[in-house]
């Protein structure tokens, strides 16, 4: 039996309010790919930025190579030749594609660098991994494909012994998928021991020699790939009660509220799509697709440039987003940190300025406590976190206090933009019962998400995206994950510029 | 990769080289024709040469604020370090003059080693504010400025520090080298330097890193804080520099040299095309656009436009600028 490369005892990080990683013990071998697999929110990105130096565990010991080691820094982990391509990356945007790879440690003599090396190094390592982009070309410009193999291609310049894979194939297409696997084989080869994480199951088969699936921070178990199917990983990334965190949603439409028609805005192309009272309407599709976009032009958030907008038969084409959410839209941002809460106020000083949308000029504070505190009871925020700064709370918690500010007046259309990123399960099943209830109520709701379950669980019908095109329209009975799948890849251009990537919600 | 742009007729040529250049060419061109209109003494060589000499004051702060843009951050404190440098090494070396009679070129380094000095000191104060409290650069410097500025008042009440030794200004402030007055030809060697740096050497790299991406930068290893210290004190170094020489021309230590060269420091900067997100600018664009504001006050010297004038049509320039580097940011990122 080879010693791990890097092995992990009993560790730990714990933030104010939430166990992110409890106890996880892990080991990774020489040549081996080791799956991490879980939901969102069960610890895989803790445990990634623990294992990449870009966080401290709060207990437990990494070791590499059996020497129990302390990563102040990424540098430190690179130091030991551990190299992680995260999902955000880590390139530099207004530089070229030879000077990020080489970022950190560029070649030269003493202080200066040898430009002409970089470049003809940077163009052998993109050429053996047979990846077609131009080591001259800046990094802004490529697609989030491009910027993937350039990640990579930075892990390939150092000494690289552990490979860290976060959502690598998220953003790639089939072709691209082969080419980065061919590569993965080849690194296995050399003895590379390669950390994958990834939400694709039937992936598994190709790559992996074992899995560990985590849930709510905790290791649930480690085995070989080969002796698990798709559905017994499933079940154990779940637990029993994934069935059950999502509610069953009368369907009941009633009259239309929102006409989009030949909608464009700045990455989105020719949309047109209704939605009635009493619907919850999916949209699903990658980062960078349109899907947020496309409704955040609805919001007045990002300019229309051509198309019309009808709400409630009212034309809001082109309205200010003031005006918007007056004729009683409301949007739930993907980001709540950065547009969604005020981090500094209490969960009360969040809420104040939505229930003061509908009152008169003069309110008693006394009412608009009683009515605030109805509603984090509604929304199940807990006594003991109404008190204190949100910057405080769980993600978990900030995301009920978001969801308070929707219940704060009242709204024909709901848009959930990501409704639960970095949302912990229990939490999820109550923003579910939640949306459930609104929908109910005979609210239009839209569910912009990433997460296909949530898509495919929570819509009466979707919408599926890709390069900014309503690619697909899928009715309730046809939703599935790979007739989803299927059209997010619809119309792609290969090598196309991307436009700047959109919002990407809190993962900590 | 090309641009995916149609070609709009005669707009075409212009806006491509807007997205590659910037607004400089254009105002270049507008300036020069305005003014060769306005007053025929402009485009004589003399006057042009005039104009080389004058800004060379104006290129050396600018290629240190070109540093800190880059970065990211951006500093007004330059105009209180030229001005503190220049008080110190005044009162160094009027203080010392007697002490060593025959060793002026002594009493002149020493001068000059505690201007810089006193430079390193606010730089690194700037920097440490950045870097480590993450204090917005904008309020640190502004706050650093006034702590300096009263500082330099305090040093000499107010009087300028006369009686420096005349070699000081006969060398710094109107001696030539080589055929070129001394403060051009250090000029010239500070932007190969600069040139060298930025282009060249991993710590330039660096500072593009960071004003790049901060956080990105850091995920590669860099040293992020480090990068920040350095530039301020790199910064407040040439902004010494730049004090030494303005001592020298005007032969003695002066309190208010400097005051308006924040903002002028900053506006050649992103009329050069260094964006103000940090991440973006070249040192030789940057050398044109200190040109250019100098150029415009002497071509408005020339066409006797009142010096109060001077300074509204300089803040307006500077907006302009500024909104033209949006739009510019727009089209570069919707490609």
């Amino acid at each position: 039996m080879t010693s791990p490369l890097l092995e992990t005892r009993g560790l730990t990080k714990a933030y104010p309010g939430v166990l992110a990683l409890n106890a996880v013990d892990f080991t990774l071998l020489p040549g081996e790919v080791h799956v991490l697999f879980g939901e969102n929110g069960a610890g895989k990105s803790t445990m990634i930025s623990l294992l990449a130096g870009a966080n401290t565990p709060t207990e437990g010991e990494i070791r590499v190579r059996g020497v129990p080691v302390r990563f102040a820094s990424v540098a430190d982990a690179q130091a030991q030749g551990i190299y992680t391509v995260f999902q955000e990356f880590s390139l530099i945007p207004t530089m070229t594609v030879a000077q990020n790879m080489f970022l950190g440690h560029e070649p030269g003599p003493g202080p200066f660098l040898a430009p002409g090396e970089m470049r003809r190094r940077a163009a052998a390592t993109l050429a053996e991994l047979g990846f077609a982009i131009d080591p001259g070309a800046t990094v802004a410009r490529l697609s989030r494909a491009q910027q993937q193999m350039v990640e990579i291609a930075k892990a390939m310049q150092g000494a690289l012994s552990v490979l860290i894979l976060d959502e690598p194939t998220a953003s790639l297409t089939d072709r691209e998928v082969d080419q980065l696997f061919d590569v993965v084989k080849r690194l296995k080869a050399e003895g590379v021991g390669i950390v994958y994480i990834s939400h694709r199951v039937h992936e598994f088969e190709r790559i992996a020699e074992r899995v560990t699936v985590l849930r709510d921070g905790a290791r649930i178990g480690t085995a070989p790939m080969a002796e698990m199917s798709e559905e017994a990983l499933v079940d154990m990334m779940a637990g029993r009660e994934i069935r059950d965190i999502y509610p069953q949603i009368a369907r009941t439409p009633g009259a239309v509220v929102l006409e989009v028609e030949g909608l464009a805005a700045p990455g989105v192309f020719d949309a047109s799509f209704t939605l009635r009272r009493g619907e919850v309407l999916g949209v699903a599709g990658l980062v960078g697709s349109g899907k947020s976009r496309l409704f955040r032009a609805v919001m007045g958030l990002a300019p229309t440039l051509a198309g019309t907008v009808r709400f409630k038969g009212q034309d809001i084409t082109r309205a200010p987003t003031r005006r918007v959410v007056k004729a009683g839209a409301w949007y739930l941002s993907p980001d709540r940190k950065h547009e969604g809460l005020i981090l500094a106020e209490t969960p009360f000083g969040n809420l104040r300025m939505d229930l003061m949308l509908d009152g008169g000029p003069v309110l008693s504070l006394a009412a608009l406590r009683r009515r605030a505190a109805q509603i984090f009871g509604h929304v199940e925020l807990p006594e003991a976190y109404r008190r204190r700064t949100v910057a405080k709370l769980s993600g978990g918690n900030q995301q009920k206090v978001l969801f308070g500010k929707a219940f704060g007046h009242d709204a024909d259309l709901y848009i959930f933009d990501e409704p639960t990123v970095g949302v912990d399960m229990g939490t999820r099943a109550a923003l579910y019962r939640l949306i459930a209830e609104l929908a109910e109520a005979g609210k239009a709701v839209v569910v912009i998400s990433s997460d296909l379950p949530e898509v495919m669980n929570l819509a009466h019908r979707a919408l599926v995206l890709a390069n900014g095109r309503i690619t697909a329209r899928l009715e309730r009975e046809e939703l599935s994950e790979d007739a989803i799948l299927r059209h997010f890849f619809d119309g792609a251009e290969p090598g196309a510029a991307t436009v700047a990537p959109e919002l990407q919600g809190d993962l900590a | 990769m090309t641009q995916a742009h149609p070609a709009r007729g005669l707009l075409a040529l212009p806006l491509r080289i807007f997205v590659k250049l910037g607004v400089l060419p254009f105002f270049l061109i507008a300036a020069m024709v305005i003014f060769a209109v306005l007053s025929p003494n402009f485009l004589t060589p003399q006057n042009l040469m005039n104009v080389a000499r004058q800004s060379v004051y104006l290129v050396l702060v600018s290629l240190g604020q070109m540093l800190v843009l880059i970065s990211g951050g951006f500093d007004l404190s330059v105009g209180t370090v030229i001005a503190l440098s220049s008080v110190v090494s005044a009162l160094v070396m009027t203080a010392l003059a007697p002490v060593f009679p025959d060793a002026v070129w002594l009493v002149i380094a020493l001068g000059a080693l505690a201007g810089f000095a006193v430079a390193l000191v606010v730089g690194a104060i700037n920097g440490i504010g950045v870097a480590l409290f993450d204090v917005s650069p904008f309020i640190m410097t502004l706050g650093v400025s006034s702590v300096g500025t009263g500082f330099a008042l305090f040093l000499t009440g107010g009087v300028p520090v006369s009686g420096l030794p005349f070699a000081f200004g006969d060398t710094f402030g109107f001696g030539k080298v080589l055929g070129l007055p001394v403060p051009v030809a250090i000029a010239l060697v500070a932007i190969a330097a600069m040139w060298l740096f930025m282009a060249r050497t991993r710590a330039g790299a660096r500072v593009y890193a960071v004003g790049g991406n901060i956080k990105a930068a850091h995920l590669s290893a860099i040293n992020t804080r480090g990068v920040l210290i350095l530039v301020y004190g790199l910064c407040a170094l040439i902004a010494a520099l730049t004090g030494l020489l303005l001592t020298a021309r005007v032969e003695s230590g002066e309190a208010n040299l400097g005051g308006t060269i924040a903002m002028e420091s900053i506006a050649a900067c992103v009329i050069a095309g260094v964006s103000l997100r940090g991440g973006i600018g070249r040192v030789e664009n940057v050398v044109l656009g200190a040109f250019f504001i100098i150029l415009v006050q002497n071509g408005m010297n020339l066409a006797q436009i009142s010096s109060y004038m001077q300074m509204v049509l300089i803040g307006l320039l500077l907006i302009l600028a500024v909104i033209f580097d949006q739009l510019r940011y727009r089209l570069i990122v919707k490609g």
